[in-house]
């Protein structure tokens, strides 16, 4: 782990600004018109760790998406520090690896070693040249703590070291935003409290904007600046819950005072759509 | 690898030692496997069923039955150095149609496989080359193979050119679609996560398209080359000079059994073992995946 | 927050269109015609190179052009014969892959659920299977009394082969805890094999059965061929074509292999048809 005071000099820090702006997408599958976002607003600041919590399938990762550049989007436009991502005329959002994403189910490539899946982007972006890059994901490796399983390939470590792995390969892009789109869902509690520390320490060094989302709320309050609950499908902002939790933080404050009632103003509100979207069974949206 | 862990040696204590590799691996499951029954039913089975065959054909000569050679004929003839039959492991004629069928097999094989895969490759990657060349695909591929055996004939001279070009045929439609299928079943956060790492169009094919279809490629050259032979044997049964197909249908002509066993045969034991070196290859190109396997215990 | 700027997209006028328009304005469908009409005018000139330009094409240039099968096809259309080409080739298909069926799925779901079974009969099974079928013709025609009977022993063995391993395949790949909790739930072995083994394969089942029919036709149509089709069996479309080479009438060649095609098609078609009315809960979307 890098020692407390190192700041390592990143090019975008103090970047990252979203800003969302009456964002509506309608999906048009087989003729009918699925409204999955609608009318969404929100304003995260540069740094910052944005927490979006809401039911399974409510739209969250289409927000995401259209961010990333995935998906185009209906209505609406999205800002990346006040340039224009997609919007009218431009639906969808150039990919580029100022926005990197971190999947789901992971997508570390299981034809590549660790190493090589962390030197891949700066290889095909031409940065670096292949042992430059090497050695450089080797480094930032070690600094996760992965320091022994470069040459593994994906399919041979434990699915917690994948996943870090899979962080740093976002972040030796040095990314205005880093988009984690439930990535600790498949995880058992244990190890997600492991993931859960390595993230924060990775973020109090690198400061980067973080875009997360969730359906776990203690995660989100644990590791987030604010809490946006959304609402079930169609997505809007129902709820945003300010978290003044001071950093560094550690798993400490899980049993704080602070931090329970914390939970308790986001549940509230995150409990109604639940039943809604429970009610409502609709499939969820790939 | 397995180098014992170094510690205290204790007396009387055997040191803890680590999984073993190689040679030793493979000595510990066949000595696990030689413990359980199954080894000895499978020789069982073997045996039974050529039991069978001797008494049918041999023994009780059944009627019907008693017009195929049995397994002792077929075999003492196979290993004779002075075949009755002209055909035998000692006759330069056997393998005179083996190394036939095996280069038609290979031309075949290579020619199928570098048009069908980089077609099946373009045509995942790019959805303009996929609707334009699969509905032809489509359109042509319900058409038996040999069907095409007249044309064939007719469109290329000499006896060699024909045989290729259905076994070529035949292979080339199983690899190409088998390889669309490889790309199509690579997930999508692949091809997303190496866009929004810096990737260019380019770059995704050939490292996200070409070894995420990798598996399905293999898969698909293993039945491609099985579904080469079989279009091999009909197209040389038909049309052919020199062969294993023709080997056997030359046997039938002229009313002699034991030969044509022995092509059978043959032919099973060559097929098998072509497509055995294919998984081979896979293999030793996918090291990712026969490592996760392997952890996963198969 | 940063100022809205009057917003004028944002009206919410979706235009919804009937599935004709949709099938219509799809860019697939009229990007397939295309390539299937420039192949057939390709093909066309390719034919009539030697008629117009005086020399021939290679290869192409053999192959009658699309206009004569067309004039050809019409003219066989009406007669008995070539329906009874079908009506044979369709027997024969049907024939040997009901058999298959019959005898492929009960011995592959018996080495599935059978330990003791795979071990003994699944070695022989191998040993057999690289064999490829057509390679048994001419046995099977000796130790068959008839024609016919070989070639539907033939086709037999091509399918058999096949749907056993998918069957295989398919019942050894169900997840235990669907077994497990049948057992728990009080489930005698007779029910398990009943209410899960069997649905747990059908899809393999069907795969397999369409991998079979493919099969099935390429051997009778060899079959058809191989034993000259004339004087005891007679018939089918793989005599048609033959007949056609022998008697030079490359026009009823492709006819011949068109038809083929078209009934190919027809009978995978009908496996996958089926394959939707036996297994709804495949139908998701």
């Amino acid at each position: 782990m890098a020692a407390v005071g190192t700041v390592p000099a990143r090019e975008n820090a103090g970047k990252g600004a979203i800003s969302i702006r009456n964002v509506t997408k309608i999906y048009d599958p087989e003729g009918v018109n699925v409204l999955a976002v609608d009318d969404c607003s929100l304003e995260i600041a540069a740094g910052e760790v944005c927490m979006i919590v809401g039911p399974s399938g409510c739209g969250k990762t289409t927000l995401l998406s259209a961010i990333a550049g995935f998906h185009s989007i209906t209505f609406g436009e999205i800002y990346l520090d006040g340039e224009l991502l997609c919007g009218p005329g431009k639906p969808l959002a150039d990919q580029g690896a100022d926005r990197v994403v971190v999947f789901q189910n992971g997508a570390l490539f299981p034809w590549m070693s660790l190493a090589d899946n962390v030197a891949y982007g700066p290889t095909v972006q031409g940065r670096l040249n292949k042992t430059q890059a090497r050695e450089k994901a080797l480094d930032m490796l070690a600094e996760a703590g992965l320091a022994d399983v470069g040459d593994k390939f994906p399919g041979e470590v434990s699915s917690g070291m994948a996943r870090r792995a899979e962080i740093v390969r976002a972040l030796i892009n040095d990314p205005k935003v880093l988009l984690l789109d439930e990535p600790y869902r498949a995880m058992d509690a244990l190890t997600k409290s492991i993931m859960h520390e390595a993230l924060l320490e990775m973020y109090d060094r690198t400061k980067v904007t973080i875009f997360f989302i969730t359906h776990d709320l203690e995660e989100s309050i644990f590791l987030g600046d604010r809490v946006v609950v959304m609402t079930t499908r169609p997505c809007r902002t129902k709820k945003i819950v300010e978290v003044n939790i001071p950093r560094p933080r550690d798993y400490h404050i899980l049993s704080s005072e602070e931090f329970r009632l914390l939970v308790d103003e986001a549940n509230e509100a995150v409990h109604e759509e639940a039943i809604k979207a429970f009610e409502a069974g609709e499939r969820e949206l790939a | 690898m397995s180098e014992p862990v170094a510690g205290q040696p204790q007396p009387g204590v055997t040191p803890v030692q680590g999984p073993p590799a190689g040679l030793g691996m493979f000595l510990y499951k066949a000595r696990k496997n030689l413990t359980g029954s199954t080894p000895y039913l499978m020789m069982g089975g073997i045996g039974l069923w050529l039991l069978t065959w001797w008494l049918l054909c041999e023994v009780f000569s059944v009627p019907r039955f008693e017009k195929m050679p049995g397994p002792v004929a077929v075999l003492s003839e196979l290993f004779s150095v002075e075949p009755f039959l002209g055909i035998s492991v000692f006759t330069q004629e056997y393998y005179q149609h083996i190394y036939l069928s095996c280069r038609r097999i290979f031309f075949a094989f290579m020619i199928a496989t570098g048009l069908g895969v980089p077609l099946g490759l373009f045509m995942g990657w790019s959805k303009t080359v996929r609707d334009y060349a699969f509905p032809i695909l489509e359109t042509v591929r319900p058409i038996p193979i040999l069907a095409w055996v007249p044309l064939a004939i007719l469109m290329f001279a000499g006896f060699e050119a024909p045989v290729i070009y259905l076994a070529t045929l035949a292979s080339f439609f199983v690899t190409t679609l088998n390889t669309l299928l490889g790309v199509d079943s690579i997930d999508e956060s692949y091809f997303r996560a190496a866009g929004c790492l810096g990737a260019k169009r380019r770059h995704i094919f050939w490292h996200v398209v070409v070894p995420g279809s990798m598996p399905f490629i293999f898969t698909g050259l293993q039945i491609s080359i099985g579904v080469a032979w079989f279009s091999l044997v009909a197209a040389e049964m038909v049309s052919g000079d020199g062969g294993l197909g023709y080997l056997i249908v030359d046997a039938y002509m002229n009313n002699v059994t034991v030969p044509m066993v022995i092509g059978m045969i043959t032919l099973g034991f060559v097929g098998w073992i072509t497509s055995a070196l294919v998984r081979l290859v896979g293999n030793r190109l996918m090291q990712w995946r026969v490592r996760a396997l392997a952890l996963e215990g198969r | 927050m940063a100022t809205t700027a009057p917003n004028v997209y944002n009206q919410r006028t979706v235009v919804r269109r009937t599935r004709w328009q949709k099938f219509l304005a799809n860019k697939k469908l009229w990007r397939g015609v295309t390539a299937i009409l420039c192949t057939l005018v390709l093909w066309e000139i390719g034919s009539r190179w030697d008629e117009w330009f005086g020399f021939r094409l290679p290869f192409i240039g053999f192959i009658p052009p699309p206009s004569d099968v067309m004039v050809a096809w019409l003219e066989v259309l009406p007669k008995i014969g070539y329906w009874q080409s079908w009506y044979l080739s369709f027997k024969r298909v049907l024939a040997g892959f009901l058999s298959a069926m019959l005898l492929g799925i009960p011995f592959g779901l018996a080495l599935a659920v059978n330990r003791y079974f795979r071990d003994i009969f699944f070695p022989p099974f191998e040993v057999l299977r690289p064999i490829p079928p057509l390679a048994w013709v001419p046995a099977s025609l000796i130790f068959w009394p008839t024609n016919e009977m070989s070639i539907a022993f033939v086709t037999f063995l091509g399918a058999f082969f096949t749907i056993v391993i998918n069957v295989l395949g398919g019942a050894r790949s169900i997840d235990i805890s669907y077994l497990r909790a049948a057992q728990s739930m009080g489930a005698t072995q007779l029910d398990m094999f009943w209410r899960i083994v069997l649905p747990g394969t059908l899809p393999s089942i069907f795969t397999g059965a369409a991998v079979g029919m493919g099969i099935t036709w390429e051997v009778v149509l060899a079959a058809e061929m191989i034993s000259g089709g004339g004087t005891q069996a007679g018939g089918g479309l793989g005599f048609f074509i033959w007949n056609s080479y022998m008697g030079g009438s490359l026009e009823q060649i492709v006819v011949g292999m068109i038809s083929i095609g078209i009934a190919g098609y027809l009978s995978s078609s009908a496996i996958r048809y089926l394959g939707t009315v036996c297994m709804p809960w495949r139908r998701l979307f």
